[in-house]
């Protein structure tokens, strides 16, 4: 075997923050070999980000490298003059970040970023480095390459923007691409594009990938080897497909346990107990001891070394080293609970035609100009004690949806009926009464509890406006039902919401919505801001209540493996309006629509196997949507007819049905 | 684009007729016009035909805003707010209590400011980015700290000392310039260098350490790492990338004192004798001159909504994304 | 004696009052005291906090007047004086009392100009008379050059020794607090490592007492910083002065806040029409230039009082009233910067989820602003509050020098340097009083910007500077 590309030796980067130092990187070692795809997976704050940060040696300020080797094609980074390191930066290892929003300078236009690395590294000026800018606009696939090389990042969208900053790294011909989250910041069609992208680009000029991410499914589809990072350090490396066939360390198997999808619904999702351990100090044993249940006491008294279980697979865990394996033979989950039965009694929540238009005004007198249609004629139905998912990507109106239920947001048209009663119609004291009834839990963990009052203050918030439980004893008792509810003790009553993590804090969120009994709870991708492990437990205490309490969720997520895991029913949204509908099994096994078809193939999962499908361009605005079928120009089965009108509501089966003109043939007419 | 800067202009209409009505209820609602006369005519000699007199002699004899003994349109126009307030808008200012035309010395008298505020302001702009730019390059050194220091004890110094203080070293120790006075072309250099120092040196404290916050501010940002990445040094990223970036908030941030510049600087110039605008508005002040206040107030008033129209121009020219937009 | 209830005492003890109640209530908040607590481990912005309470301390003892006790009247009825002192003006008593008859120069014996003096025998002769109050006693310049060094060594070793005394007091009460001994507290202080900067507080204690002892010495025998041209101490113009200077930098900001807090906070918050007017009310006076609009104001202010001379019975409560007026017009014209500041930020906020899972409970608007907008702004009141501080100062002198600022009567530094500004051209040089008037202000301002500095470093790293500056545009 050749020496690898690069080594990284014993890495320890320290962190100065206002609560001491912190170790972020505490002895991080691998190697990457030429032409391969490593990847770096594990969960917020456990460094993979601050190692890829540390290799190119662009650390923050408050952040030094104290300890550790950082070998390139031999050459020693770390010891090298920072005037070297600029030679190496942009030309061996280029970089790619999160965010390719506010990663391009938005000044500056495409050519001129491009240019500044060919200039630098390979001394391309003038005509000649605009051949070469263009050409590697054409390798990204970014089509008139000509024109965008003069336009400025605000003119391209996000995932263009992201091809732009590939471009611009390939523009040093690096032997190493680190890519830190590629796509997490780009909705599922456009991030396989990407990821698509990669690998064709690596496949064609043999560099090497370092891929840092989150996401099991990405490694499953992009790497050669992975390694699993925790608390600072890296706890596994494996072969991709040893690592995903049989990973070894009790970590590693939660992280997959954890992730929710058919094969665990109506089950407890698997949780690993506790936090991440503050990186302040030295480590005595291992660092996952305290959340593991094979730990056993040489844990807590030995850190564990490297224990090879195969030459490319090692793990740092003692139960591998003393030959304790068995303990780590999967336990059966806890059987799966039977499904509801279905549902029968008349809907609670009825959705008839709803519009939400924003004006757009301009000119002279600020004439309304257009409209933004970003619910443009939404019809559906939810049944009492049941999940109702509406998937779609960012952009497609669903937010506005949940929002316009709550009247947070009025609707322009149609209807929403709540358990009979208009709520559009309701205003002022009338529209407050039935406020009780519907409640909401956010996103943003963090922007959704005032950082100035205490929990017992939040929570009893909605019950002194709404007038239930009166009585400051009652309200009182209330408090520490609601926070047994939801799994917190009685002491987080008096404490404010910056002492909680996010998955505690979206437990607070939760309480604060069951706080006045609702029936109906609109859920705005309350799991897509945190970790796999969080993740889970939030889901888990969610399908716990509606057990309890019989409260349906109108679940608003892009995440299809959440679907899966918790909805009932599906409705697929595109663009404002829902372009397929049905129970889950129907749309996520069978989907009709190609845009539904399209989606299922891009999320990347373990399994693999879903033949692909993948969609040109990306969702077009909401202001002048395409004439007839608004998803025709992506749809690789449009025709004609597409363009002219857009389709009707085709029943495949009684309760599944999609807007599309392949299906109304078969069933004859649009209803 | 047009439409936007006509609207803005459309904008600005309101907003100088609510300056009229303050200035015009501050000068002749608050106070009457006999109060004036009054004022004006010093304690011993008021008597209601003196007052009568003044205020027939400087055009304040008339009704506020309604004059019931004309007929037809002089009802409206025959008053003090149409021969007073009103006629602002036309830029016809009348005469100033000792009977010059205050529209002539405006004229005049804005040239002389004009030189002295203009070398202040770019002088300083450029002194102050330098200053800030190189604090940036050296942040979270000693040479950052006590730069930032330095800054804070100069925005300590009230203006007035620096006044002092330059004529007294500049002028009085090492004979360098004329204390005071001014004359028109190429003589006014030696008359202007000193004020022009003293004006930029009272602005680096506060300058210097505003547009450092906001070069830090840019250097944190995402495109910075990106353009380190991409190889550039330190110097390549200051100014091929924050400098540009920076710019945005800095220049269209100053744009909008540029019309102001004719006003002139009120201490500098009356320190320094330069016969400008600020001058003439600090002896007006002194003397109680209302005329000349109240055309000063509205003329810095049009002054201020043109920099605010200029201000929207130049965000379109150093800001691609709303140039496009 | 009787007290005599002037709006601006009234006002400052009110504010003072806030203060303390505000001071009450954080400390048991605990998101409320974290930041303060931040403030509290910055060692320069402790030190000019002492700074600044010293400053406090001489403009309080200026905000108390009363009316002395004159002796008993017929039948033992009480009277009391036409005049209005404050509790300041009977500590300075002796200062103001012993007025020469013109210039003098620090510590001198003698006058700053050569005069003619009438000898005992009837004979003229030209020379530099001796002074009235200064250094009797002591024959000659070299006489006083003696007592000078002692008066200082004394002053500078008493004030050690008080110092010194309060220091170890205060050492031993913390370390009981902290139930540590006390040669580690002094220890732990010594070297900076309490979580309080404690050290920076005894430093500038400790600076002050090594220059108030000296002064206060020499004060009793000498015009420690000169006398003006009437004779006036200079050190007793420049004490005088505080009060104005503290007066305007905080008063303007109290009465500027309700404006400012409510407006923005409802512009942000309602947005539509409210939006429209509040926006087009501080375009419209932040379109006129400050320095005119306030000069325009006191101008008026000034034509009310001169024709109605009847309403205002003592020379004091006249100054009093303008110094008012001028704080509430700078107010008026400064409320603009910080309403605009809030506006935003409540744009900002009411698209927070808190804030829409506040409306999905039916919240009423009132009850939104109070719990979840103000509190979540507050950070920015405050810091305006302190920035707002020094610029004020500054703008006070300056207006005060082009003639719009307070009554030529009142003591403060914007008078004093006008005063003075003649006085550089004259022959030889009398630089004293503005070099009192610079020592102080500087001083002043550089502790409250310091303090500023501090502040926002703590409670937001992200608010901007340049809220305002009145005078700011007055160059």
């Amino acid at each position: 075997m050749s020496a690898p590309l690069l080594e990284a030796i014993a890495l320890r980067t320290w962190l100065d923050g206002s609560g001491g130092v912190v170790r972020a990187l505490d002895g991080v070692d691998f190697s990457i070999r030429r032409g391969e795809t490593f990847a770096i997976v594990g969960e917020s704050g456990c460094g993979k980000s601050m190692t890829a940060l540390t290799l190119a040696r662009l650390l923050p300020e408050t952040a030094r490298i104290v300890d550790g080797t950082v070998r390139l094609d031999g050459d020693d980074l770390l010891a090298l003059p920072e005037a070297a390191m600029r030679n190496v930066r942009g030309r061996r290892i280029a970089m790619i970040f999160q965010e390719p929003a506010t990663s391009l300078n938005p000044v500056l236009t495409v050519g001129h970023q491009i240019g500044e690395v060919l200039a630098r590294h390979l001394g391309l000026r003038g005509a000649a480095a605009r051949r070469r800018a263009a050409e590697l606009l054409d390798a990204v696939g970014i089509a008139e390459s000509g024109r965008r090389l003069g336009e400025y990042p605000f003119q391209l969208s996000g995932g263009m923007k992201q091809r732009v900053m590939i471009a611009l790294a390939l523009a040093g011909e690096p032997d190493l691409l680190i890519a830190d989250e590629p796509t997490t910041a780009l909705d599922v069609t456009i991030q396989a594009q990407v990821l698509e992208l990669l690998r064709d680009l690596q496949r064609r000029i043999g560099m090497a990938i370092l891929l840092i991410t989150h996401d099991l499914g990405i490694v499953a589809q992009m790497a050669h080897r992975v390694a699993v990072m925790y608390a600072g350090t890296i706890v596994e490396v494996a072969d991709r497909d040893a690592f995903f066939r049989a990973s070894q360390h009790p970590y590693s198997r939660k992280l997959f346990a954890a992730l929710p999808g058919l094969q665990s619904r109506g089950a407890e999702l698997a949780v690993i107990p506790g936090q991440v351990p503050p990186l302040i100090g030295e480590f005595a044993g291992c660092r996952f001891v305290d959340r593991c249940e094979h730990a056993f006491d040489r844990c807590r008294v030995e850190a564990p070394g490297w224990a090879e279980i195969a030459e490319t697979h090692r793990v740092r865990c003692h139960l591998r080293s003393r030959e304790r394996a068995g303990a780590l033979e999967a336990r059966p989950g806890a059987a799966a609970a039977a499904l509801a039965p279905p549902e029968t009694r008349p809907a609670l929540l009825t959705l008839r035609d709803l519009e939400v238009h924003f004006p757009i005004r301009r000119g002279l007198l600020r004439r309304t100009v257009g409209h933004v249609r970003a619910v443009d004629g939404v019809s559906l139905e939810l049944r009492p004690g049941r999940t109702l998912a509406l998937v779609g990507e960012s952009g497609c109106g669903k937010t506005t949806v949940g929002k316009s239920i709550l009247q947070l947001v009025r609707p322009t048209a149609g209807s929403v009926a709540f358990d009979g009663v208009e709520l559009t119609r309701l205003r002022g004291e009338a529209l407050r009464r039935r406020r009780g009834d519907f409640q909401m839990i956010f996103q943003d963990p963090y922007g959704s509890l005032n950082p100035r009052m205490r929990v017992a203050d939040i929570l009893s918030e909605g019950m002194h406006a709404l007038g239930v439980h009166g009585a400051r004893a009652t309200a009182d008792q209330r408090i520490g039902e609601l926070l047994a509810q939801v799994g917190l003790d009685a002491g987080a009553r008096d404490r404010y919401p910056h002492e909680f993590s996010g998955g505690q804090r979206q437990r607070i969120a939760i309480a604060r919505a069951l706080a006045v009994s609702p029936r109906l709870i609109v859920c705005d991708e309350p799991t897509s801001a945190l970790d796999v492990s969080v993740q889970a437990q939030i889901l888990n205490l969610l399908a716990r209540l509606q057990r309890e309490t019989g409260v349906a969720y109108l679940f608003i997520t892009h995440n299809l493996a959440v679907v899966e895991y918790l909805a009932h029913e599906v409705a697929v949204m595109y663009l404002g309006r829902i372009v397929e509908r049905g129970t889950v099994d129907e749309v996520l096994t069978g989907p009709k629509h190609p845009y539904t078809q399209a989606l299922l193939s891009a999320v990347p999962t373990i399994e693999g196997g879903r033949e692909k499908i993948r969609l040109q361009g990306e969702l077009p605005s909401a202001v002048t949507p395409p004439a007839g079928c608004h998803f025709h120009p992506r749809c690789p089965r449009a025709h004609a007819r597409c363009r002219e009108r857009y389709p009707g509501d085709t029943h495949v089966s009684p309760t599944h049905s999609v807007r599309c003109f392949l299906y109304e043939e078969e069933d004859g007419r649009a209803t | 684009m047009t439409a936007y800067i006509l609207r803005r202009c459309l904008y600005a209409i309101p907003i100088l007729v609510g300056v009229n009505l303050i200035t015009f209820v501050l000068f002749f609602v608050v106070n009457t016009p006999d109060d004036m006369a009054r004022l004006a005519l010093g304690a011993k000699r008021v008597t209601p035909d003196a007052i009568e007199k003044w205020k027939a002699e400087h055009g304040y004899d008339k009704p506020l805003l309604v004059n019931a003994q004309a007929s037809g349109v002089a009802q409206l126009t025959d008053t003090i707010f149409f021969q007073k307030s009103a006629r602002l808008f036309v830029f016809d200012f009348g005469n100033a209590d000792d009977g010059r035309n205050i529209g002539y010395e405006i004229r005049t008298r804005m040239w002389p400011s004009l030189a002295l505020a203009l070398p202040v302001f770019v002088v300083g702009l450029a002194v102050n980015i330098t200053f800030a730019m190189s604090l940036a390059f050296f942040r979270a050194t000693r040479y950052d700290f006590w730069g930032v220091v330095l800054c804070v004890a100069m925005m300590s110094i009230s203006t007035l000392f620096y006044i002092i203080g330059g004529q007294y070293l500049v002028s009085k120790v090492w004979s360098l310039v004329p204390i005071s006075g001014f004359a028109p072309g190429a003589d006014a250099a030696k008359f202007l260098a000193l004020p022009v120092l003293v004006g930029v040196a009272s602005g680096i404290g506060s300058g210097t350490r505003w547009y450092r916050t906001i070069f830090l501010e840019e250097t944190g940002k995402d495109y910075v790492r990106t353009a380190r990445a991409k190889g550039l040094s330190e110097l390549d990223v200051l100014f091929g990338h924050v400098l540009k970036n920076a710019l945005v908030p800095i220049l269209t941030g100053a744009v909008v004192v540029i019309p102001l510049l004719f006003m002139g600087s009120l201490l500098s110039e009356s320190f320094f004798g330069i016969p400008g605008l600020g001058s003439y508005t600090i002896d007006a002040i002194q003397a109680q001159d209302f005329a000349i206040v109240r055309a000063m107030v509205f003329l810095g008033s049009v002054l201020y909504i043109a920099g605010l129209l200029l201000t929207d121009i130049s965000y379109t020219l150093v800001d691609p994304r709303v140039r496009f937009a | 004696m009787t007290l005599v209830p002037l709006w601006i005492d009234a006002l400052v003890w009110l504010l003072v009052a806030v203060t303390a109640a505000y001071a009450w209530y954080a400390r048991r908040q605990p998101h409320l005291a974290a930041p303060w607590r931040r403030v509290g481990q910055s060692g320069s912005g402790m030190a000019a906090l002492v700074v600044l309470a010293a400053f406090a301390v001489v403009g309080l003892l200026d905000c108390v007047h009363y009316r002395p006790r004159l002796p008993a009247g017929p039948g033992g009825v009480p009277v009391y004086s036409v005049e209005v002192r404050s509790v300041l003006d009977a500590l300075l008593a002796p200062l103001h009392a012993r007025a020469e008859r013109t210039y003098s120069a620090p510590l001198a014996i003698r006058a700053y100009a050569r005069e003619t003096v009438e000898l005992s025998g009837g004979r003229l002769q030209r020379g530099y008379p001796r002074l009235q109050y200064a250094g009797v006693g002591r024959a000659d310049e070299a006489a006083r050059d003696r007592d000078v060094l002692l008066r200082s060594l004394a002053g500078a070793a008493l004030g050690l020794v008080a110092w010194a005394l309060a220091a170890v007091g205060w050492t031993a009460l913390l370390a009981r607090r902290e139930g540590a001994g006390l040669g580690r507290m002094i220890g732990a202080i010594a070297r900076g490592e309490t979580a309080f900067a404690w050290r920076a507080v005894l430093l500038a204690l400790l600076a002050i007492a090594l220059v108030a002892g000296p002064v206060a010495l020499l004060a009793r025998e000498y015009h420690v910083l000169g006398t003006d041209k009437v004779g006036q101490d200079v050190l007793y113009l420049a004490l005088k002065s505080i009060r104005t200077a503290i007066v305007i930098g905080t008063l303007t900001t109290l009465i500027m806040l309700p404006f400012a807090v409510l407006l923005g906070i409802a512009a942000g918050y309602f947005r539509g029409w409210v939006d429209d007017v509040v926006q087009y009310a501080y375009t419209t006076l932040n379109s006129i230039p400050s320095v005119l609009l306030i000069a325009a104001a006191v101008l008026m202010v000034q034509v009310y009082i001169d024709t109605h001379p009847d309403r205002f019975t003592a020379a004091v409560e006249r100054a009093d009233l303008r110094l008012l007026f001028l704080c509430i017009i700078l107010g008026v014209t400064s409320w603009t910067g910080l309403a605009r500041l809030l506006r935003g930020e409540a744009l900002k906020l009411r698209e927070l989820d808190y804030i829409q899972a506040a409306q999905a409970f039916g919240v009423r608007h009132g009850r939104i602003i109070t719990r979840h907008i103000l509190p979540n702004v507050m950070h920015i009141v405050l810091i305006t509050v302190v920035l707002d501080f020094s610029g004020l100062v500054l703008a006070e002198a300056v207006l005060s020098y082009v003639g719009v600022g307070v009554d030529p009567s009142m003591n403060s530094f914007g008078t004093m340097i006008n005063a003075a500004r003649l006085e550089m051209a004259r022959e030889p040089m009398v630089w004293w009083t503005l070099a009192a008037a610079f020592a102080f202000m500087f001083a002043l301002v550089l502790a409250a910007n310091l303090l500023a500095d501090t502040v926002r470093d703590a409670l937001d790293p992200r608010v901007r500077v340049g809220a305002l500056a009145a005078a700011g545009g007055a160059k």
